[in-house]
Parts: C-alpha cells; sequence; structure tokens
C-alpha cells in the first residue's frame, strides 16, 4: 500500500517562554522541526534541554507557568495552532494528536476505570458509541498484547502493572486514530523487561496505522530503536537533525558525541583482599513487611573492603529491602549481618554509635533526601559533628575537606541551600553527607537513576575516585546494567527475593547465565538500530509479554 | 468491603472510648465547679438540715466516681437524671429541644452544602477571574462577621424592611411542614451564610490542588473542556479533604447554634444548654455536652468512612 508521506507537523522559529516566579526567560530559544506522515522521529537531550515542552507545543499547548512566543509558527496539517481559539486547538487534541506521558501510573486517574478513560475522547468527539469504542478498546488492547483484553480496561489503574498501565496508555492514544502520537519518554519509569514490550508494542502498532510520532526520551539506545530520524536538543536549542542511522554512525556536533560515548566508563575490575574478613557479610537473611509477606527469602553475599558489588533486579526483587536490613531499618526474620566477622545487632536502635557510623546511605532521590531549609554546610556538618564530635573551626575546616572531596568549591556552596543546586550537584552533597561520617561501607541506592547521562557519568567517576582514595566498599543497588558493566567488581542478581546468580562482574557478563540473568542482560536496549527487531525475533514474538509479566 | 466493615467497627470502637473519656471530664469538670448544688437550688435562705437533707437525697454525699457511674450507667440507656430546677426529666426536656435542633441543622445543610460545593467546583473553573475574587470575598465576609450580626442583619431586611419571613421562629404544636420552614428560614440562611465559606474554599482548594497532576494534563490533552476536567477529573479524587470539612460544619450546625437560637428565639438545645448553665441546672449541662460529643465524634467518623469510600484503591483493592 502506497502511504502519503506528506508534511503533517512543521514547527517553524518556535519560541517558548517560562516563568521563574519573577520574569519570563526563554526556555526554547528558535526551534524548528519537520514531521512527515507516518515518520517517528527522536527527540534527545537531558533534562532541561525542552524536550517536553517542544512536545507539547506540538499539540499547540503550553503547560502551566510556559507560553508560547508570538512569531512562533506551529503548523498542524495546514492549520496554524499559534493563531487558531483555544476551541479549534482543543479539538485536535485526542483526536488527532495524541499523549503519551511518561508515568502512566500518574497520567491514569485514579477515580476511573481504564476503559472509561480510553472512551472518553471517542465519546466526547462522538466518533463512536459506547459499545462500539469499548469494543475498540478490547481489539487495541489484544493488538498491543495485554492480558485478558475483554476484561482489563474494566479496572481501576492501581490494580494493572506498570508496563500494563503504558501499554494501556499507547492504546488510549489510539483511540481516535490520530495523525500524530507524542511519546514522553514512555518507557523511562519501567524496569529493562518491561520496557522491551511497550517498546515492541508501541513500533509495531505506529507501525499498523501509519501514525506520525515524536518520540521524547533521554535513552540513546532506545531512540536508535523506535526513530526513524533523530533531533538532539541542548538548552532549548537544535544541535543537530539525521537518520538515525547516520546521527548513530556519524555524529557531527561535539555535543552529540559526548553523548554517544557517555557509556564508555570502565574501570578495571578488583579482586578480593586474600586474609581478612568480608566488610559487611548478608547471611541467610530473610525479611518480611508488616503483614508477613516474605520479601527476603535466603540471601547471602559478601562484600569486601575496597570493592563494589552491584545489586540488581526488577522492582520488586528485594533490593532496596536487602539495604533496609544491612543498615538495621528492618530487623530480620531469620539470618544474620556480620561486619568484619562480627554480627551487627538486628536492628539499629541496638547499634553503637561506631557501628551507625561505618554504614552510610546514599539515596535515589537527592531532591527529597536533602531538606531544603538546611544549608549545605549543616548538612554536611551534622553527621561529623554526630559521630566525630567536632565543632567549631575543626567542624568548618572537616566540611571544606568534604567539600573538596566531592568536588565543588567549599566558599561557594558552603552557605547555600539544596534548591539552589543542580540534580548532580545535590547527589554529590548526598555523597559528602555519607562521607562526613567516616564510613568503611556505603549503600548507593539507584544513585544515578534519576540524573542525565553525563552527570551520571561524573557520579560514578566520583564515586570511584572516593573508593579508591577512602578504600571504601560500595553495595551498589541498580536496575541499570550500563552503570554494572561501568563500576562493579561484584554482581548480585535478585529476583523476587531470592538471589539466583552472583560472582565476578566478568564472569556474569559471559554466558553461561542464569536464564533471569539472561533476560536482564538481554534486554538492556543496545545502540544497534536492529537491536529490538533480532531481539523480539530471536525471543519470538508471543512470550515477550510473559517473560516480563511474570 | 470486608476491609471497610473491619476500619469502621475499629473506629467506631475508638469513637466510644473517646466518648468514655469526655464523660469523664465533663462530669469532673462540672464537679469542679464552685460552690454547693444543694445550696444553690434550695436558696440563701435555707437552713443547714435542708440542705443537708437535700444532698442525702441527691446522693451527693456518695464519693465522686461512685456518682460517675451511676450517671453513666444512666447515660447508656437514655437516663440522665432530673433537671435540679424544675425536677422533669432531662431525657424529656432535651428530646424535643435535640430534635429542633437537628431540625435547623438539616434544613441549613441541605441548602448549604450543595451550594458551597457547587459553588466551590465553580470557582475553581473561573479561578484568579473575578467573579472567584467576588465570591471569596463574600463568603469570607460572611464567615467573618459575627452570626448574631448576620442574624439581625437579615431579620432587618427580609423579616422589618421587605417582611417576607418572620424574625422569631417560635414553634407551635400542629405547625404545617410548609409554615415550619417559613418560620424558620431566617435562622437558616444565617447558619447557611456561615458555614458555606468553609465548604466551598475547601472544595476550591482540594480542586486546585489537583490541577498539577499529571492525570488532568493528560485530560486536558485529550481534548477534555475545562469544566470536564475539573467535574470528571478533579472532582472525584477531591473527595476526601471536602468530606471532612463538610463533616466539621455540619457538627457546627449542631453544636455551634447558641447564638442564632438565642437570636431567633429558637427552641433548640443551645438556647437550652444556656439556661441550664446559668440556673446551674447540672445533669442537663452534662447531658448537652455528652450529645455534643456524640455528635462530633460520629460526624468525624462518618467523615473518616465517606473519605475512605470515595478512594477507589481503598474500595477496589487489587
Amino acid at each position: 500500500m502506497a502511504q502519503d508521506k506528506s508534511v503533517l507537523l512543521d514547527i517553524k522559529d518556535l519560541r517558548i517562554d517560562g516563568y521563574t516566579g519573577e520574569e519570563w526567560v526563554p526556555i526554547i530559544k528558535g526551534v524548528d522541526l519537520r514531521l512527515h506522515r507516518g515518520e517517528v522521529m527522536g527527540l534527545i537531550g537531558e533534562s532541561g534541554a525542552g524536550k517536553s515542552t517542544i512536545g507539547a507545543a506540538a499539540m499547540g499547548y503550553a503547560r502551566d507557568g510556559t507560553r508560547i512566543v508570538e512569531g512562533s509558527s506551529i503548523e498542524f496539517d495546514g492549520m496554524e495552532l499559534t493563531t487558531a481559539t483555544e476551541g479549534e486547538r482543543r479539538a485536535l487534541r485526542g483526536s488527532r494528536i495524541a499523549y503519551v506521558a511518561q508515568s502512566a501510573a500518574a497520567s491514569f486517574n485514579p477515580a476511573h476505570k481504564i476503559i472509561d478513560q480510553h472512551t472518553e475522547a471517542p465519546l466526547h468527539y462522538r466518533i463512536q458509541s459506547r459499545v462500539a469504542a469499548q469494543e475498540d478498546a478490547m481489539d487495541l488492547y489484544q493488538r498491543l498484547r495485554l492480558p485478558d483484553p475483554d476484561q482489563i480496561g474494566f479496572r481501576y489503574p492501581h490494580q494493572v502493572s506498570g508496563g500494563q498501565l503504558q501499554r494501556a496508555m499507547t492504546a488510549m492514544a489510539m483511540a481516535c486514530r490520530p495523525d500524530l502520537i507524542i511519546f514522553d519518554e514512555p518507557t523511562t519509569a519501567l524496569d529493562v523487561t518491561t520496557q522491551i514490550e511497550v517498546l515492541a508494542a508501541i513500533r509495531d502498532i505506529v507501525d499498523q496505522f501509519n501514525t506520525a510520532a515524536i518520540y521524547i526520551t533521554h535513552d540513546l539506545a532506545v531512540v536508535a530503536q523506535m526513530a526513524d530520524t533523530i533531533k538532539v536538543l541542548l538548552k532549548g536549542e537544535e544541535v543537530e537533525q539525521a537518520s538515525t542511522e547516520d546521527m548513530l554512525e556519524n555524529p557531527q556536533e561535539d555535543y552529540t558525541k559526548s553523548l554517544w560515548a557517555v557509556r564508555s566508563f570502565k574501570r578495571t575490575q578488583k579482586r578480593r583482599p586474600t586474609g581478612e574478613p568480608p566488610v559487611i557479610s548478608v547471611q541467610n537473611v530473610d525479611a518480611a513487611y508488616t503483614g508477613g509477606i516474605k520479601v527476603l527469602d535466603d540471601v547471602s553475599f559478601d562484600i569486601h573492603r575496597g570493592m563494589t558489588v552491584a545489586v540488581v533486579g526488577e522492582s520488586g526483587s528485594g533490593k532496596s529491602t536487602t539495604a533496609r536490613v544491612i543498615t538495621g531499618l528492618l530487623p530480620p526474620t531469620s539470618g544474620q549481618v556480620l561486619f568484619r566477622g562480627e554480627p551487627l545487632p538486628p536492628s539499629y536502635l541496638n547499634r553503637s554509635k561506631d557501628q551507625l557510623r561505618q554504614t552510610q546511605m546514599i539515596y535515589q532521590m537527592a531532591d527529597t533526601a536533602l531538606n531544603p531549609k538546611v544549608r549545605i554546610s549543616e548538612i554536611i556538618g551534622r553527621p561529623a559533628q554526630f559521630y566525630s564530635g567536632l565543632s567549631g573551626t575543626a567542624l568548618k575546616h572537616r566540611v571544606d575537606e568534604l567539600l573538596d572531596l566531592i568536588e565543588l568549591e567549599p566558599s561557594q556552596y558552603y552557605d547555600r541551600y539544596p534548591p539552589e543546586l543542580s540534580g548532580g550537584q545535590k547527589q554529590r552533597i548526598g555523597i559528602a553527607r555519607a562521607l562526613a561520617a567516616e564510613p568503611t561501607f556505603i549503600i548507593c541506592d539507584e544513585v544515578t537513576s534519576a540524573l542525565d547521562q553525563l552527570v551520571a557519568e561524573g557520579i560514578l567517576k566520583l564515586l570511584d575516585r572516593l573508593q579508591s582514595e577512602l578504600d571504601l566498599a560500595y553495595m551498589f543497588i541498580t536496575h541499570d546494567l550500563a552503570t554494572v558493566r561501568s563500576i562493579a567488581d561484584e554482581v548480585v542478581v535478585m529476583q523476587n527475593g531470592k538471589v539466583v546468580e552472583q560472582g565476578p562482574k566478568d564472569e556474569m557478563f559471559k554466558p553461561p547465565h542464569h536464564p533471569y540473568t539472561d533476560l536482564l542482560l538481554s534486554s538492556v536496549p543496545e545502540m544497534d538500530p536492529n537491536w529490538l527487531t533480532d531481539l523480539l525475533e530471536e525471543r519470538g514474538v508471543d512470550n515477550i509479554g510473559e517473560a516480563a509479566d511474570v | 468491603m470486608g476491609d471497610i466493615v473491619n476500619l469502621v467497627l475499629k473506629r467506631l470502637g475508638f469513637g466510644l472510648i473517646t466518648l468514655l473519656v469526655i464523660s469523664v471530664i465533663i462530669f469532673f469538670m462540672v464537679e469542679l465547679l464552685p460552690g454547693d448544688i444543694a445550696q444553690a437550688v434550695l436558696g440563701q435562705g435555707a437552713t443547714e438540715e435542708n440542705v443537708a437533707a437535700l444532698r442525702e437525697q441527691m446522693g451527693l454525699n456518695n464519693p465522686a466516681f461512685v456518682r460517675y457511674f451511676e450517671w453513666l450507667g444512666g447515660a447508656v440507656v437514655g437516663d440522665f437524671g432530673t433537671s435540679i430546677v424544675s425536677g422533669e426529666r432531662v431525657s424529656t426536656i432535651i428530646t424535643e429541644r435535640f430534635i429542633n435542633t437537628l431540625f435547623l441543622a438539616a434544613y441549613a445543610a441541605v441548602i448549604a452544602v450543595p451550594f458551597a460545593i457547587t459553588l466551590g467546583v465553580v470557582v475553581a473553573l473561573l479561578r484568579n477571574t473575578l467573579f472567584d475574587r467576588v465570591a471569596n470575598v463574600l463568603t469570607l465576609t460572611s464567615i467573618s462577621s459575627p452570626e448574631f450580626f448576620l442574624g439581625y442583619i437579615l431579620i432587618l431586611f427580609f423579616a422589618v424592611k421587605w417582611q417576607m419571613f418572620p424574625a422569631i421562629s417560635s414553634l407551635s404544636d400542629g405547625m404545617s411542614f410548609a409554615e415550619l420552614l417559613d418560620r424558620t428560614f431566617l435562622p437558616a440562611l444565617t447558619l447557611v451564610l456561615v458555614v458555606t465559606a468553609h465548604m466551598m474554599r475547601m472544595t476550591r482548594a482540594a480542586i486546585i490542588n489537583l490541577l498539577a497532576s499529571p492525570y488532568i494534563e493528560m485530560a486536558r490533552l485529550k481534548g477534555a473542556p475545562p469544566w470536564k476536567v475539573i467535574v470528571k477529573h478533579a472532582l472525584p479524587n477531591a473527595w476526601a479533604p471536602i468530606i471532612n470539612v463538610i463533616a466539621l460544619n455540619l457538627a457546627y450546625l449542631i453544636t455551634g447554634v447558641v447564638l442564632v437560637e438565642v437570636v431567633f428565639v429558637y427552641p433548640g438545645i443551645g438556647q437550652a444548654l444556656v439556661d441550664a448553665v446559668s440556673k446551674r441546672d447540672f445533669p442537663i449541662v452534662q447531658a448537652c455536652c455528652l450529645i455534643f460529643a456524640a455528635t462530633f465524634i460520629l460526624l468525624n467518623l462518618a467523615a473518616d468512612v465517606g473519605a475512605i469510600l470515595t478512594n477507589p484503591r481503598l474500595r477496589h483493592p487489587k
């Protein structure tokens, strides 16, 4: 079938201002974007690059606190959206241009059944009767390989898993068979194994209906699977645009090259020191939360001085619970944790100050882990004061020293508050706070997953340097295997509260694997544009969904 | 559903314990009041013997905790003792008064709750417009003015100038329902003016609070018109705080109407309480206080249950 390839969306000199609370500042500084029918364009860049804002603008929509500057032109299928009335623009949304949001769990209304939200647009636009719209929804659920397609829509969003919801949201976007769908980081919140099924589903459905799409993501490997063309953005400006193959093989701009090179950080694997007990030894630990549901089942592994053990697994596999057991926040129901061969009391309440000092944590969300109303000097100074009894000048020296360690100029940051810092800087403060206690062991809970790749790499390098300087042991909780590859010495793979495989990193990345490790490893997107197609063929289309839904 | 029944029973249990604690407080607070009750009843001219005899008769010589349990035992079956002043049974005096108060509260609530919520939705829709500001200023004014002042203003216009409604809400036997509604319109309207502001502002705030949610943006990006975004997508998720404020205001309608009852000479329980306090008729005071406490507890319980029932996560567990 010959498909229509005419221009669908033509954005010229798009300028958008954002309101800072005091003044309007430009956040999009003159971007052009042309999309043909059936074409998928990937928009990539770091957070703050303006990807989502452009995505919303393609629907003629300015988010609260933003405005499209006069002189910008957004032409959708011959209609100029910037001069159209709000009613005219609204009439396009949901019917001809649809939107798929980053977090389906947050973007489905918790008060209504999934199918009622699905049929809202077709009923509103009087395209179909309720019955017809529901039947169509079930058909789409089937095409997107949702389990039990006839019934799943009659559940509430909280009754359905994240990956399924994300597919249901893609189905919802398809409800009126739009010409254009904006995908705004649709798989960022998902586990790698779940991501695959959603990616495959999106690609299929976009293909089947010849729908054009703008695919927004910060993950290069993902965009390589999805897009025909890629546009790279930086701080509200276009860096470059090219077809996916050209962009991957031959990036022109330095910035693009730096993005491509990000995953190159890798350090050599260390060996266990001999003749001394491990810093932390988790021995046959079982744990349960109130209600008696067992979340850890016979978990055992060791972490040696100066080494990094990565604990990997999907959400719900028990990684963070293990950390809670080690820190004493959740006493195990059986088994024990040893520190340098000595058993630690199960609850942190019974541990000595020195035992508490030895184990510190760095959290995923530096945003919420730092008190926004407290100065940096106090955030870092308090543990130094508490554990080492420092005060006055000695304390100030120690804080300066710690700021130096995390590569932030002490005089500049000493008196500032967390909200004034960037995400990467906040995470550095989190690291300094952990170091202030002079620990021997640090638990890093998904410390880079909320950060852009370049920033994340900086954090990994910093952690690596600190490890060799201070002889620290790390437990690195992550679901990102790229991180594991770059920083880990040993790997522990967890599934459903059990350790399914563990060993030195180099061995873990070589076959043969435990089937679950294999599933995890093979699910990590690669930069090769044919990776997804090949993988689907290899696994057989029918069992993608099942593999991830268990 | 089993979970919800469990939860309600649990809350009910806590409510009873709270009520028990309050009953202790009420009883002993009255005990702490200075002066001798027998003396007060008989007046200054009574002889020592008479006072002593009355004390014996009223059981005032028993230890306080014995009298507390006697009183509590009676209260549980609805027997609050007899009035010191009139000698009538307290339950007889209070029952009719309480029904009158409940009627007035229901009258005001039936108007105020739908009105406040509708207005709250409308101002949320028209937020930051002139209408929003005017509505806010007006409701704030009405809530900031003392009730008796509002009552007199309403009497001035509706009763004196335009002569549409009676200024005095005295009730008589054999009144028709329409007549009853007419007689009590002005006190009900006063109460409506007093309680609307809270509920409207909470409705507005709860809705606007949700407007930054991703699912609201999603609804907008699906092309839903603004009224639908608010009524269909925001309101169903905003009930919990709204219901709580409604419950608080309903409780106020029952327990806080003293001034309005006095202004309109309405025979409600508030007036009975004021009379009893001035006459040191402590069995009535205790009974009124206990009824008010029970009202608060019951309405808060209802609010908790209502908030749970509007939460789909609790209504439809995984």
